[in-house]
């Protein structure tokens, strides 16, 4: 039985055992990109925004402290610059790696 | 004008302009019903998502949590984004590159199991249904008082609207109105904020007003806040009171409950390519940043602005007069909301003003012991009805108050729509297609779609008539359902292999059964008043409430699936195979169906 990922490349009389260990890489990075932006994800959040809060509570931001800002504002902020860097990420990947769609 | 005609004016127009787009591009096909042929662009699409994603829990209902709570209830700002990162890197580009029509079709095939995809099905319309009761209390709020009647007659007159409203798109239909509606929702909510924030700061963008300085007294905003609550017995606005463990376990709740979510999660389905799948995550959190940073300046500045309306001329000073909430225009906007019955006072000591204090704090009772107060006297402020509320409380223009209007009915019909959607193709494409009845034709098909819409929306009216909180938090529940069962099942089945089909239907019914059993336990029996064992005052467990335990479902839920799957019958090699290619892009092409 041959893996979807390799029906294509066998037709085409490729590189049918050297696509296995790309995607094997591949999701190897992806794995590890994916725990890194977790781990920021983590840290802004719960880390900042809650739990952290009493360390950060010296450096003040508009009569209250960092971690007030971190909970109502600065972790979305980041969040939103994780999301696009993953995907310009991921997209250098897929073209690293030979996994793009096209 | 008078006000009335203005918001009829208002919310008439944008409902005509919605209704308008949903006949012209009416769904023609079942797959442009579900997915709307998959032409959709990422930025349309983030846009459509954001509109479908904030719904009035979101519009109507966070701001007035974090307003009367302050720093405690900022989780719902984190909770409601930060599920886009999961969603962004979890799942979306891989659920895309699978290429069906519905979260349960994934389940079913990934997990090799039809029991699979009927429990997932079941998952589905458990945490959708709880979300709609949510939508209809915003719903109820918002018509209530635009038109000026009861919270009730206005919930039952919304339920009819938003049933006509959805049962006409289908997927492709409900875009398009989608992209108006976050537009007309977008402005609704920023306009004012941008007005109040003039006002009390000077700057123009709220959520830099926020941190700045109070233009009046001089001092920073929100020290200013935290002076004024005080004085007056509250908690401070910016210090953390709440629990921690059930401050962070909510949060997650949230994120992984947004992640759970299958209105949101098909939205992915519509993309044309596995890297606009990850682009659309990216811009639909674009869209909903822009809502999510005014929420907490809306929040702290009507908390500012009420509280100086109750007290003119300063928490020392005398408070407000009886005769001037009848008399000045100022105060024209607690005559209109005291109609809805969300809003209401009482003059307790009959001193011919109204005190507005906390009376459970010790300090205050001396302080009210020596003035003659007899408790506090604005006895009823639904959270619910600030958002709405804010422009006339702030004195803006009659059109912005419209605006407003039209702007809450927006986002809580854009969602009830979605999740309407989401309902009638769990029941007409996964129960009957892919159960009860394969060789259904096309159009019973549709038709099956249409009846299970209307039998969700009399269910969700019906609780949304006795809601077991306010918006945001019924809501909560919801998203602690959908993080308890859907997440855990989605994620493991694309991350591991080891997962089979014993584990996954053990771990979603676990997670789904105990969740569901924790909130019955708080809430009620299927929501049913004074039915309870506990309260979220006193929860069963430490002091997790009910609306946070969504996360423990879901540890749950990953427990059990790895105890079960090690004890039974190994994945078998072709759904390997499957897991492999739905991890790549490559080979992504046009999605099939069954």
């Amino acid at each position: 039985m041959v893996p979807r990922g390799q029906e294509e490349t066998c037709k085409k009389g490729g590189y049918a055992l050297s696509d296995k260990e790309a995607s094997n890489a591949y999701w190897k990075a992806n794995v590890r990109l994916i725990l890194w932006s977790l781990v920021i994800w983590a840290l802004v959040s719960f880390g900042f925004g809650i739990l952290l809060r009493p360390m950060l509570s010296g450096i003040a931001v508009g009569g209250t402290d960092l971690g007030f800002w971190f909970a109502q504002q600065g972790s979305i902020l980041v969040f939103l610059a994780l999301i696009f860097f993953y995907a310009w990420r991921m997209n250098k990947l897929d073209a690293e790696h030979g996994v793009g769609e096209e | 004008m008078d006000q009335f005609t203005l918001n009829l004016l208002f919310v008439g127009a944008s409902f005509a302009l919605y209704i308008g787009i949903a006949i012209w591009a009416r769904a023609g096909s079942t797959s442009e019903f579900y997915a709307a042929g998959r032409g959709v662009h990422p930025v349309t699409n983030g846009m459509a998502t954001a509109a479908d994603w904030m719904s009035a829990a979101s519009f109507i209902s966070m701001a007035g949590l974090i307003a009367f709570t302050g720093y405690d209830n900022s989780t719902f700002l984190m909770g409601w984004t930060g599920g886009y990162v999961l969603l962004a890197l979890l799942l979306a580009p891989y659920l895309r590159k699978f290429g069906k029509f519905t979260v349960s079709e994934f389940i079913g095939d990934r997990f090799y199991s039809k029991t699979a995809r009927m429990v997932a099905v079941i998952c589905l319309i458990v945490a959708s249904t709880t979300y709609v009761i949510g939508q209809m209390t915003g719903v109820g709020v918002a018509f209530g008082r635009f038109l000026e009647i009861s919270n009730t007659s206005g919930l039952l007159i919304g339920a009819c609207v938003v049933f006509a409203y959805a049962v006409f798109g289908g997927m492709k239909g409900v875009t398009y109105t989608q992209v108006a509606q976050y537009v007309v929702l977008i402005m609704a909510y920023t306009i004012p904020a941008i007005f109040i924030s003039l006002q009390l700061t000077g700057n123009p963008v709220p959520a830099l007003g926020l941190f700045g300085d109070h233009v009046a007294s001089g001092e920073p905003l929100l020290a200013k806040l935290d002076q004024i609550v005080r004085e007056l017995g509250f908690n401070e606005y910016t210090t953390h009171h709440a629990d921690t463990l059930n401050m962070v376990l909510f949060t997650l709740s949230l994120m992984i409950g947004t992640a759970g979510l299958p209105h949101v999660i098909m939205r992915f389905f519509t993309v044309p390519r596995v890297a606009d799948a990850r682009w659309s995550a990216g811009w639909a959190l674009v869209f909903i940043a822009l809502l999510y940073l005014t929420a907490p300046a809306v929040g702290a500045m009507a908390r500012l602005n009420i509280t100086e309306l109750m007290w003119p001329n300063g928490t020392d000073a005398q408070a407000v007069s009886v005769e001037d909430i009848a008399n000045d225009p100022k105060y024209d906007w607690m005559q209109t909301w005291q109609k809805t019955g969300l809003l209401d006072w009482e003059d307790k000591n009959g001193d011919g003003r109204i005190q507005y204090y906390n009376d459970a704090n010790t300090a205050m009772q001396e302080k009210a012991a020596a003035n003659g107060w007899t408790g506090n006297e604005l006895t009823k402020f639904n959270r619910d009805i600030l958002v709405l509320a804010n422009p006339e409380i702030a004195n803006l223009p009659g059109w912005v108050i419209g605006l407003v209007a039209a702007g809450g009915l927006a986002a809580a019909l854009s969602t009830a729509a979605g999740l309407l959607l989401a309902i009638s193709s769990a029941v007409s494409h996964d129960l009957i297609k892919g159960q009860l009845n394969p060789n259904i034709s096309e159009k019973s098909e549709l038709m099956a779609a249409r009846v299970a819409m209307g039998v969700a929306i009399v269910v969700a009216t019906y609780l949304g008539l006795n809601p077991p909180g306010f918006a945001a938090q019924t809501v909560a529940l919801a998203f602690g359902l959908a993080a308890a069962s859907i997440f855990p099942a989605l994620m493991m089945g694309i991350f591991s292999t080891k997962i089979n089909n014993h584990g996954a239907v053990a771990g979603m019914l676990a997670g789904l059964v105990v969740t569901l059993v924790y909130i019955f336990l708080h809430k009620g029996w299927f929501f049913i008043p004074d039915t309870n064992s506990f309260t979220d005052a006193d929860p069963l467990l430490g002091t997790i409430k009910s609306t946070s335990f969504g996360a423990i479902g879901a540890m749950i839920n990953f427990a059990v699936a790895y105890l079960v799957a090690g004890m039974t019958k190994e994945t078998p090699q072709e759904i390997k195979d499957l897991v492999e290619s739905v991890r790549v892009p490559k080979g992504a092409g046009a999605a099939t169906d069954h």
